[in-house]
Order: C-alpha cells, then structure tokens, then sequence
C-alpha cells in the first residue's frame, strides 16, 4: 500500500512538473521578451494561454504536499526542516507569481503593468529553481530524518544542476506550449518564435543532462548507479527518445498534440525515472517508504482520495484544457474593457 | 508571575516568531476566505435573476462580480498555498508526528480547490463563448465545491481541538488510526456550521456595504439598489441562523474543552452560579478587572440554569491552560464577535422590517451607514472567531496531545522574525495593491456606465458595442485571431 501511495506521490508531481512546468516556463519567456513594445505579442499570448489554467496547476503542488504529510509524515518533516531555506524561498517565490499575474490582468498603467508582470516573470524562474533544488537535495541523499536546516543540502551541485534543470525544463514545455497555443489563436509568427525557442531550450537542457551524468556520479551515487542502469536507464531512454521526437516534430513544424505529447513524455519520463532510481528509499539512503509510511488506515483512505481525485478532478481538468486548447476560454471584453486584457499597452 | 515567567523561559525562541508569522498569514487569508467561497454564490443569485428577467443591470452586476471573484479568488490561491508550506516549514512537528492521522482532510481540500479552479476558470472565461444555459449549469457546483473545500480544512482543524480516532502506543505514538472518527471530531460539526455561514455572511455584508457606500454618496440608481438588495438579502437571512450557530457552538465547546471555554469566559474557579463578563481583564490571580460583571449569567448560558457548574482555569496545571494574557485575549475576541454579530442581527431585523411594511429599504440614512459598516465588521468578527477558538486552544497544538512549543520548527529565532517582516511587508503591498485594482476597476465601470446609462436601466444599443449588451450574443465570428490582439 505504501509503495502505491509513493508512486501517487511520484505521478502528482509529474503532473505539477508538466502542468505547473509549462506555466512557469510560459513566465520564463515572459521575462525574455524584450521591452514593451518587443514583447507586447508573446506577452499577449503567454496571458491569454496561462490566465485559465495556472491555478488548477498550482492546485497540484498542494495535492505533492497533501500526500507528503499525510502519506509520509517523516518524510515531510524532514524535507521541510533541512531544505527550510529553499522552500521558504520558492513559497515566497508562488505568492510573487500569482499576485503578480492576478494584478496584471486588470491594470491598466503602463508602469504598473511593468512591475506586476516582472513579479511574475522574475518569480516565473526562481520557484522552479529552488524547487528543483529541493528535489535535488533530496536525490542526493542529503534530507534525513532528524536532521536540522542545512545550506549544503541546497547549494551542492546536484541541487544546482536539478534546479537548472527543473527551470530548462520548464522553459521547453513552456514553449512547446505556447508554440501550439500559438497556432490555436492565429498568430502564425508566433508559432515560429516559440518554436525556435523550445529547440534552444532542448538543446540546453540535453546540455545540462550530459553535465549531470558525470557529476551526480560521485555526489549523488546511489540515484545515479540507478539512472544509468536497470528500468531507471530505460526510463532515461524513454525521456532521451520523446525529446528527440519532439525535436523532430518542432522541426517539421508538425501538429500541436504530437509535440505537446512527445514534450510531456520526455519530461514525466524523468519524473519517473527519478522515482525508480530512487526504490526503496522516500530519502535516499537514511528512510524507506515502508519506514516512512504512515499508519496503515490512513495509506488506504489515501489511495481512495486519490482515486476520488481521478474520477472527480480527471473530467473537469480535460474540460478545462479541452475549452482552453480550442480558444473557447475568452476574457470577457465588458470585464477587461474594450483593449483587451491580454498585455496590449505594453 | 513568576509561573508565567518560568513558562516563557520554557518556550523556544523561535517559538513567538513563527507563532506571530502563522497567525498573521492566516489572519489574512482567513479575510480572503469567505469572499472565495461565497462571492460564487452571490454572483450566482445574481446572474439567475439576470437569465430570469434579462435585466441588463443584472447582467452588468452579475459580469463585474465575475471578474471580481477572479481576482480575489487568484490572491486567495496565493496566500493559501503559502499556508501549506508553512504547516510543514513552520510546525514541522505537528504533521511529522499526526500527519497521518488529520491530513487527510487536506485531500478533501485539494479536491474541491482543483474542482473550484476548473470551474471558476471556465464561469469566468466562458462569459463570451459558452451558451448561456451551460455557462450557468457549470457555475452552480462553485458553492457546493467550495463547501468542500471548507469541509477539509475545518475537519482538519477540529481535530487539533477535539483529536480523535488514534491510540497511543507505549512510546507515546499515535497507532490504530480510524480515519472517520479522526474527521467527524466532536467539534467538526458546530465549527463547519458557525463557519460556513460565516462565510456567506460576511460575503454578503461586504459586496452589499460597497452599494450602501455609493448610495450614501447619492448614488440611488438601479444598479446600487440591485446591487445592495440581492447580497444583502441573503446575509440578513442568515444572521439570526448564526445566532443560533454560535450559541451551538459555544456549548460545544463548553462540553468538549472545557478549559478553552473558561479562558473564553474568564472562568478562575471551577463553581456554580458563575458570573458573565463582558469584556474585562484576566489578573494573574485570577481576579477580572473592568468590564461589566452580570451574575449568574454565564451559568445560565452554558446549561441554562444558575446552578450548572462551570469549569475553571485552574482546573488543570498553569502549564496546560491559557496564560491569563491569553485568556483575556480570547475572552475579548469572543466578546467582540458576539457583539458584532448581535448589532448585525438587529440591522437585518430592521431591513425585514421595513420590506416587510412597505416592501422598499428602510428610509433612514442610519440605515444604510451600518450597512455600509456591515461588511468591514463582519470580517472583524471572523478574525475576532479565529483568535478565539486559537488562542483559547493554547498552549496545545494538539489538544491535550501536544504543546504548540514541541512542534514548532528549529530554525533561527532570528531569521523568522526577518521573515515575519517579509510576509507583513510582502502581504501588506499585495492587500493594497488589492484594493487599488478593485478601486480602479470599480472607477472605470463607472465612466463606462456614465456614457452607455445602463445603471438606470436604459439597454444599451448593440450597434454601439455588441458585448455591452448581454454577455452570450450576438456573437462575433470565431476568428480565430481574437486572442491576443482584439
């Protein structure tokens, strides 16, 4: 049942790293575009495509941390006490965003607009970084219970190297994205720009990839002896062969639900590879998930909730996403005044 | 004195910050809370009457609460996700140690919040393109989510005042975990209750007191009287309910902790024949200075007879009971509520009063000065309800189970008191920058309706600007570059 419960944990955060993922890199791009007038259209795209969803995807970290506490309390404790610092950061970081984007939509001031959106766009990298770097921490077996805040467990470099990561990834799934959205709403240049910059961000992260193949061998042993062989080395392989296929049908300029899939299924691969190369341990190598494992009852009602979840969330999240992939989530012009509300001024 | 003394000495630095941080960041979102949950339901009434009577003012009332709710609902997210990252940065020892006993209320939480972020996405962004039956038909679970929502964090927080459905092994562990009997605790029922019509109360209050200010300032068009009438109504049905529901509650907690009861009371003794105060200060002796003294009274209220014996503070050790500064705390943040909520009463009794006789709001300007006022004490009041039941919970975490000083986290006293003044900086710019969006939408609504004269109920031309005029037709054609550039 525990086992069970941790691959529930493991695919919730596959979902914030895809949903979420694609938001936070949709603000990445945010915070590239250039100056007021340069940026004016990605802008406007990025509003239009994120406003609907990005608070049902922030809805997923809540469900990571629901299932941490009530799943696996030690876990909990212990990766909230060490990594106190990065995830105090990344919460401050959350409050930047969604304020930020909260309060754009309806200003009108130039100036104004400038501040809220560099809140959100600023926030857009830093909270997937320390985030990242929290994952990292954890990977590299430096949160065990009973351990007291520590700089080193956030600042080592496979930390850095996962929060860079967890950022690169972002920014291609942000761009695939917005790369299809693109297309959806008719701004054929648009389709391009994005396009060209999922192909950089691509090339990054395979960049960052290679890099962290060789250095989490000796600071992160025992999750690296298990991505680099085993189901963790297919699952790698998984991930290595969506991206490749996704960097085939960017080039090819091919359809928007191929890409997004291919997109999806390099980056949840690493999620779940990263949870393979993790067995049997919640920390690696201090606490198992059996040790972890709360108590017996509470793992069944939770495998109940999160079924509950499929069956109840699964509809309305398709609706949503069906509604907001076909263009058919509008802002009402009465409420966002006759400009629009999509970034116009800027 | 000294007790008290050697009881501070006893605590953790870095106990007062993080008390201080959680209490403020809850302080606020708990101010958000009611909007998010019942500003849907408000909306809701308003664009039924709208699709019944095709009303542009409903309309109009109806679109811009939307759009209100989409704000406030997004500073909501914010100020909640941070929450949940502060039940494990700051109270790491509560959810280390009883995580899996009460978090799976949290789930239930995260259900209905992903169900509410759906749905208030597709009401809010379906105005133009949705037909006008399915647009409404996929708002109306919005309350209904929300009271789930407010379920799990309730079911969550009644169980840290009445923990239930778990044993404790030789160790001091919690074993045998019965989920059901850990969510429906003694107390859940009369917190969910007084809670949840709270919530709509004070939603209702607050959007009403904004008309009654434009009507104050001479603004008596349709738009404010609708705008006024519809929350309005629906709050001043539910006072006299919350009447009924605080006392239930306070006999609840009479019976259930009873020592939280006694700081609410300023009970010292234990005894029969206990006097009521209102307002008044808890002396470390035990004597109550100021306030007014009504004999009997509290005997009466609790078990309705002067000779029901009344639990008191010193019942238990000084070290498991309020410090008289927190009792007096509690005793005047309850005192406060049920003041606010009994002048609330007699404003709602005056409001069916006057529809009652002449079927129009009641003349006197009076009238709508403490409507305008209604909103703000309503939320005065559910701060003052939050402080009460929390403050009058210490000093456990877990009642009877936990000090809030074992579970509090072990970072540096320093640096939470450095982040406590982030989050006040940070929340203060975001709550005033808040506003200040509201305001200014509220400003630019105004100048529009000034030049189309909606407010007094003229249809505006659909030559002149299609959307103004209701919100479903006539469509533009679905080109599909309308995103970005209109």
């Amino acid at each position: 049942m525990a086992d069970l419960v941790a691959w529930v944990l493991v695919l919730a955060v596959l979902a914030y790293a895809c949903g979420g993922g694609a938001d936070y890199g949709a603000g990445f791009w945010d915070l590239l575009a250039g100056g007021a007038r340069r940026g004016r259209r990605p802008r406007a795209l990025i509003d239009h495509s994120v406003g609907p969803v990005w608070e049902v995807n922030n809805v997923w970290l809540i469900f990571v941390l629901v299932v941490m506490w009530t799943g696996f309390p030690a876990m909990f404790q212990a990766v909230f006490t060490v990594l106190w610092v990065p995830l105090a950061l990344a919460a401050a970081g959350l409050v930047l965003r969604g304020a930020g984007f909260a309060f754009r939509k309806p200003t009108r001031r130039l100036a104004e607009r400038r501040v809220y959106g560099a809140a959100f766009a600023i926030a857009s990298v830093l909270t997937p970084y320390f985030l990242g770097a929290a994952v990292g921490g954890v990977a590299s077996g430096r949160v065990a219970p009973g351990g007291s805040a520590s700089v080193s467990a956030w600042t080592n470099p496979t930390s850095v190297l996962a929060g860079l990561m967890t950022v690169a990834a972002a920014a291609f799934l942000g761009a695939v994205f917005l790369s299809g959205d693109a297309r959806t709403y008719g701004d054929p240049d648009l389709v391009g720009y994005f396009r060209r910059r999922a192909l950089g961000t691509l090339v990054a992260l395979a960049a960052l990839a290679g890099v962290g193949i060789v250095l989490t061998r000796d600071d992160a042993p025992y999750v690296h002896e298990r991505l680099t062989g085993g189901w963790g080395l297919a699952l790698v392989g998984a991930a290595a062969l969506c991206a490749l296929a996704a960097a085939w049908l960017l080039v090819r300029d091919a359809p928007t639900l191929p890409t997004r899939a291919a997109a999806v299924g390099s980056v949840g691969a690493v999620v779940v590879a990263w949870g393979l190369a993790q067995r049997p341990y919640l920390l690696p190598t201090s606490l198992t998930v059996a040790e972890g494992a709360g108590a017996e009852a509470t793992m069944g009602w939770l495998v109940v909730v999160s079924l509950v979840s499929v069956v109840l969330v699964g509809p309305a999240l398709v609706l949503l996403y069906r509604l907001d992939s076909r263009g058919e989530l509008l802002p009402d012009p009465l409420l966002s005044g006759p400009e629009g509300s999509s970034g116009t001024e800027r | 004195m000294t007790g008290a003394l050697q009881l501070l000495a006893q605590d953790p630095p870095q106990l007062l910050p993080a008390r201080e941080l959680m209490a403020f960041s809850l302080g606020v979102h708990i101010l958000l809370v009611p909007l998010g949950v019942a500003l849907p339901f408000i909306t809701l009434l308003m664009h039924y009457r709208a699709l019944r009577t095709d009303d542009p003012v409903a309309w109009l009332l109806a679109r811009r609460w939307s759009a209100v709710m989409a704000v406030q609902f997004a500073v909501g997210v914010v100020t909640g996700t941070v929450l949940s990252f502060e039940l494990g940065l700051l109270w790491p020892g509560l959810l280390g140690r009883w995580g899996d006993v009460f978090g799976l209320g949290f789930g239930v939480e995260a259900w209905a919040f992903f169900l509410e972020a759906v749905l208030i996405a597709v009401y809010l962004y379906g105005w133009r393109r949705l037909g006008r039956r399915t647009h409404f038909v996929l708002g109306v679970p919005l309350p209904l989510v929300a009271l789930l929502g407010a379920f799990g964090i309730l079911a969550a927080n009644s169980w840290m005042n009445t923990p239930r459905g778990f044993r404790l092994d030789a160790n001091g562990e919690p074993v045998d975990v019965d989920v059901r009997k850990a969510v429906f605790t003694p107390m859940f029922g009369p917190e969910y209750w007084h809670f949840v019509v709270a919530m709509f109360m004070t939603a209702g209050f607050v959007v009403a007191g904004v008309y009654a200010t434009g009507m104050l300032r001479g603004r008596r068009d349709r738009y404010h009287r609708l705008g006024f009438t519809v929350p309005f109504t629906a709050a001043a049905v539910l006072a006299p309910v919350q009447m009924f529901l605080g006392d239930f509650i306070a006999r609840s907690v009479f019976h259930q902790q009873p020592v939280k009861f006694a700081a609410m009371e300023l009970v010292w003794e234990t005894d029969t024949h206990v006097p009521e105060y209102i307002f008044g200060r808890l002396n470390p002796d035990g004597s109550v200075s100021g306030g007014i003294r009504i004999p009997q009274l509290d005997s009466i209220l609790a078990g309705f007879s002067p000779s029901t014996r009344v639990t008191g503070l010193t019942s238990v050790p000084p070290g498991d009971r309020p410090t008289p500064g927190q009792a007096t705390v509690a005793h005047t943040a309850f005192d406060v509520m049920v003041g606010i909520g009994s002048v609330l009463l007699l404003l709602a009794l005056w409001y069916a009063w006057a529809w009652w006789r002449r079927r129009d709001l009641p003349r006197s300007r009076w009238f709508l000065w403490a409507a305008a006022g209604s909103g703000a004490a309503c939320l005065v009041a559910v701060e003052a309800g939050w402080i009460t039941t929390e403050v009058g919970r210490q000093p456990w975490i877990v009642y009877g189970h936990m000090r809030v000083a074992e579970a509090v986290t072990d970072a540096p006293a320093g640096t939470l008191w450095a982040v406590l003044g982030v989050v006040v900086a940070g929340y203060t710019a975001m709550l005033a920058v808040f506003l200040t969006v509201l305001l200014r939408m509220r400003t630019r609504w105004r100048l529009e309706d000034e030049r189309s004269g909606v407010r007094e109920g003229r249809r505006p031309s659909v030559a002149e600007s299609p959307e103004h005029a209701t919100p479903y037709g006539p469509r533009p054609p679905h080109t599909p570059a309308s995103g970005g550039r209109r």
